[in-house]
């Protein structure tokens, strides 16, 4: 299945939010970034180097796990739990301006349950969201601030991001689901 | 740490339909495989770092100013302590009230216990009321067996007579795996009363399983025969037992299970048998010293090394609550 980003275009488009972040922000002071675990912490930690490159102020990044929070927790009937892992915001976030970062914007459900969590941490001055990639098919009503690239999709697909965190290269691609 | 995939995000979202896995991909995922948590024996060592990595993770919910997430709502959990207990009951209720479970206590006096009423009835009546999990504390072994064979809801067993308490296994393993970074190879000596614990018996299975080097020590009216058939160092002196220990875990004197005359006197087990500053001395240097709790000071161990610089005892306790806290999350999920 042919890439429809390489790990060029993904650095090129980090970097293009990450200006459209300081063009938004008349100040970095009051911004933090917080990653959606799992592939939105790598994506964050990406931005929050361009940004200080390209201001020189160093945003705090933290990383938050939704598990806990998710709205089909309770709902199935057989199968196992889904991995819980660490949450890691090791800063106040009342009053910042908090950019949530992951990877692919799909259903928003992700995003609902990353509101819910941030809400339990204290109350942001206002709450921002970026993603790598945009495939439409929301059930919520959610829409990213700053979006990499919007990839029209089908349901019976899915959108796999390898990042070289986590996969030792960077990639998008989109895959027909039976195949994944 | 083990890097985990969480089978619902591999996909860039949470997808539409929960876990829809084919049944060979749901071997890899990790998970308990047991309706029931009743024994350590019954883990693989996969699940148990299951536990240990998911418990982790539950210990941030506790720093938070807002120590609760919705991960269990709506869920009942019942209780059912027929012997008395501080921390354990109350580390479950934390544990399951900062998971936002409903929880009912019920202890044997003040129930239909005290009327006469058999564990089984008992059990059944409550099951009857629909609850998903049932936490069991009994005097007699297998109580939480019996329970979890009753009943559809979970079973947590929290310690069933001189059987097992395996939370207790499961959080001592999350205090030494945080203080010493591993399990495996570790020198850990098991000192006290073995015959009546059923921590040590959860104990020496865990941490046999996950490869540390255990020696087990007590007074020779108070061993528990066959213990070197479960690959352990077996020792009367608690000068073997201390040297060269990383990890030192004193059992509790248990005068509630006493129904002989194990030692002439309280004064001769700490004069033989109790940790002290100077015994503690020919262990390592960064040795750990644990108790499960309550402390008879004075008797198995001196205030001084319980309250001294090496005892991770409290620590024991918070972590208590994290481990609680993965073991009810996980039970949650489906069973195939």
């Amino acid at each position: 299945m042919p890439a429809v980003m390489v790990a060029d275009q993904v650095a090129r488009t980090i970097t293009r939010i990450a200006h459209e972040v300081v063009e938004r922000h008349s100040t970095l002071e009051e911004l933090a970034l917080i990653g959606i675990r799992t592939r939105g912490v790598p994506i964050a930690r990406r931005l929050s180097t361009v940004l200080h490159d390209i201001t020189g102020t160093t945003v705090p990044t933290g990383v938050l796990d939704i598990t806990l929070y998710r709205d089909d927790l309770m709902r199935h009937p057989v199968g196992p739990q889904p991995v819980l892992r660490k949450t890691e915001i090791d800063f106040s976030i009342d009053d910042l301006r908090i950019l949530l970062v992951d990877d692919v914007l799909y259903t928003g459900r992700t995003v609902r349950a990353a509101f819910d969590a941030l809400i339990d941490f204290g109350r942001p001055r206002a709450i921002e969201l970026a993603v790598l990639v945009d495939r439409g098919h929301r059930e919520l009503p959610i829409k990213a601030d700053y979006v990499g690239k919007n990839l029209p999709t089908s349901l019976s697909q899915s959108v796999q991001v390898r990042l070289k965190e986590v996969e030792e290269f960077d990639e998008v691609v989109i895959a027909d689901a039976l195949d994944g | 740490m083990p890097s985990t995939v969480n089978p619902h995000r591999g996909v860039a979202d949470v997808p539409k339909t929960p876990v829809s896995v084919a049944p060979g991909l749901l071997d890899e995922v990790p998970r308990l495989r047991t309706k029931d948590l009743l024994s350590i024996a019954d883990l693989s060592a996969d699940e148990i770092l299951l536990i240990l990595d998911t418990a982790e993770a539950m210990k941030e919910v506790g720093t938070r100013s807002i120590k609760k997430v919705p991960a269990l709502r709506g869920r009942t959990v019942l209780n059912l302590f027929f012997e008395a207990s501080t921390r354990t009951r109350t580390s479950f209720e934390v544990a399951q009230k900062r998971l936002s479970a409903d929880t009912v206590n019920i202890a044997a006096s003040g129930s239909s216990v005290a009327k006469g009423e058999t564990l089984a009835d008992t059990v059944l009546n409550l099951e009857a009321m629909a609850p998903d999990m049932i936490v069991v504390r009994h005097a007699s072994a297998g109580a939480g067996h019996l329970v979890g064979r009753l009943c559809k809801a979970r079973v947590i067993n929290a310690g069933d007579g001189m059987h097992e308490h395996p939370t207790q296994a499961l959080l001592d393993a999350l205090t030494i795996r945080e203080r010493k970074g591993k399990i495996a190879g570790l020198k850990v000596s098991i000192i006290g009363d073995l015959l009546h614990s059923r921590v040590l018996r959860s104990n020496v299975l865990l941490l046999r399983l996950l490869g540390a080097d255990v020696c087990v020590c007590g007074p020779a009216t108070m061993m528990l025969p066959g213990m070197s058939r479960l690959g352990v160092r077996v020792t009367n002196s608690i000068d073997e037992a201390v040297e060269g220990a990383d990890v030192i875990m004193l059992l509790r004197i248990q005068l509630e299970r006493m129904d002989g005359y194990f030692f002439p006197s309280r004064r001769e087990y700490f004069r033989l048998f109790g940790m002290t500053p100077e015994r503690l001395s020919r262990a390592e240097t960064d040795a750990i010293i644990m108790h499960p709790g309550p402390l008879n000071r004075g008797v198995e161990i001196a205030s001084e090394v319980a309250d001294g610089p090496y005892s991770v005892i409290l620590d024991q306790v918070a972590n208590g609550v994290a481990v609680r806290m993965a073991v009810l999350y996980l039970l949650a999920g489906g069973v195939q």
